[in-house]
């Protein structure tokens, strides 16, 4: 099993649809919120996501494709 | 010995044991180390300084490991150079610049991978590993061979032969990575989860990034004890430029230097410029972005300690400037025609975004500034391949004078 720490930022259209509950709905990912901050037209949430590396991976994908913005929470880590 | 007492997390305070750790298990913030002031304090001094090593390790007091046991290469205390030159040429009576380029592996990195690498050393670590695109994986390779160490280092497996050379002569082992730049952080971050090994910038991230702060101790030493009116220096993940402002602050604090009044300006470059963007956008939300720029050396999409460096433009009345791509060779050129110093990209972007800062009239003629060279030029011969303008002759005084008429 691996993890990841993630935010997740959604703009004014996304930020009322359960992109999170939809993601452990599709893949055997398991979704731990640890911080967020939602408003009407802008929200990031940071969480921490646990499941086999190709879930994951195929998860994050999906999570992209509905125009969520995905980034590491610890920020890169190439120097 | 070291002073430091705890792990402190910036965003909600919550505090750890200095094991390595680089993130709150609660709400993943950042940690940072937290000093017994007091008792460092009671201990440090000029004198105290002043009689150390010619090295970064003469403020080993303020550093989070115990000197003792450094794995040193001698780094630090590099030059500080009087720069009538380019002063002249710009309108800077008082321009300096701080010459970290002549470190060991040549870049600034061996300051925050030789605090990284003793560490790993304190924690038993076997293996020393980074994830680079090239000045961090040469000081991790080289100090794991000092230190006798197993390396890893992670390299996108596009990245120059060069670069790759200069860490691959040190004896690591050495994984090209195929994949987008998110895949290559995405991977690295997870090998740190999985093996127990010494990842500089991640697991070891709150004691490297400290070495930085030596980099405000020199120069505010080598100004006769006093903090410059304007520090201008590179940025990728902002972690050297919230050091240094972080290291002229424990010298005020502790009584070696007077008040800091040093307006601290962040330069970046236009193909990778997310911290810089956010402070001209007004914003704290720093939007990360995909590197494209000649300036390899700062391409960090997603800056770390984005967010804290514009606080320290914020707090200390400084500025962002972002460098055309175009500008960043003129940067390198002015440099080394008028003050015989060469520089990576990096140095390119500091010296016209210092540049663009007189000319906004941010930095006046009169005032004590100093530009932070970071990187070696033989780095990146690629970016400057293009000024090279030699005369070819054969081996006759004819020829010289053919060619050159007025020598």
């Amino acid at each position: 099993m691996s993890k990841l720490r993630v935010k997740f930022i959604f703009n004014d259209s996304l930020v009322q649809e359960p992109v999170i509950w939809q993601l452990s709905q599709k893949f055997p990912v398991k979704t731990n919120i640890r911080k967020a901050d939602i408003r009407d037209d802008i929200g990031w949430v940071t969480l921490e996501l646990e499941g086999e590396e190709a879930d994951l991976l195929q998860g994050l994908e999906w999570v992209r494709s509905t125009g969520t913005e995905v980034e590491l929470a610890t920020g890169d880590v190439v120097e | 010995m070291a002073y430091a007492t705890a792990l402190k997390c910036r965003e909600c305070g919550r505090e750890y044991p200095t094991d390595p750790l680089n993130v709150c298990e609660f709400c993943f913030g950042p940690l940072e180390v937290k000093y017994d002031y007091e008792a460092i304090g009671q201990k440090i001094s000029r004198d105290r300084i002043q009689n150390g090593p010619l090295t970064m390790w003469r403020y080993e007091d303020l550093l989070p490991v115990d000197a003792a046991n450094a794995v040193d290469l001698q780094t630090g205390f590099t030059p500080l150079i009087k720069a009538t030159n380019l002063g002249r040429l710009l309108g800077l009576d008082h321009l300096y610049i701080k010459n970290d380029a002549v470190n060991p592996t040549n870049s600034f990195k061996d300051r925050v991978v030789s605090v990284a690498a003793t560490k790993a050393v304190e924690y038993e670590f076997k293996t020393l590993a980074c994830a680079s695109t090239g000045n961090l994986a040469g000081s991790v390779a080289a100090h794991a061979a000092k230190a006798g160490m197993n390396s890893y280092i992670f390299i996108p497996s596009d990245l120059e032969r060069g670069k790759v050379v200069g860490a691959a002569i040190y004896g690591p082992t050495l994984v090209a990575v195929d994949g987008s730049y998110d895949d290559v952080n995405r991977l690295c971050s997870e090998l740190a989860d999985t093996y127990p090994w010494a990842f500089v910038n991640i697991n070891m991230r709150p004691y490297y990034a400290e070495g930085s702060k030596t980099l405000g101790y020199e120069v505010a030493e080598q100004l006769g004890w006093q903090a410059p009116a304007h520090c201008v220096v590179p940025s990728a993940s902002g972690s050297m430029f919230t050091k240094i402002w972080k290291g002229l602050h424990e010298f005020e604090d502790l009584g070696l230097i007077p008040k800091v009044n040093t307006r601290m300006h962040m330069t970046q470059a236009e193909g990778c410029s997310p911290i810089a963007a956010a402070y001209l956008a007004g914003t704290t939300r720093v939007r990360p972005v995909k590197p494209k720029t000649i300036a390899k050396s700062l391409a960090i999409g997603n800056p770390a300690d984005g967010y804290y460096s514009l606080k320290v433009i914020e707090e200390s009345g400084g500025d962002a400037t972002i460098v055309p791509e175009e500008e960043v060779v003129t940067g390198i050129q002015l440099l080394a025609e008028n003050e015989g110093i060469f520089t990576e990209t990096a140095g390119g972007v500091v010296i016209s975004g210092l540049k663009r800062l007189v000319e906004s009239g941010a930095i006046k003629r009169d005032e004590v500034t100093v530009a932070y060279i970071t990187g070696n030029g033989l780095k990146t011969l690629e970016a400057v391949e293009s000024v090279v303008k030699s005369i070819r002759i054969n081996p006759t005084m004819k020829e010289f004078h053919e060619a050159i008429p007025n020598p």
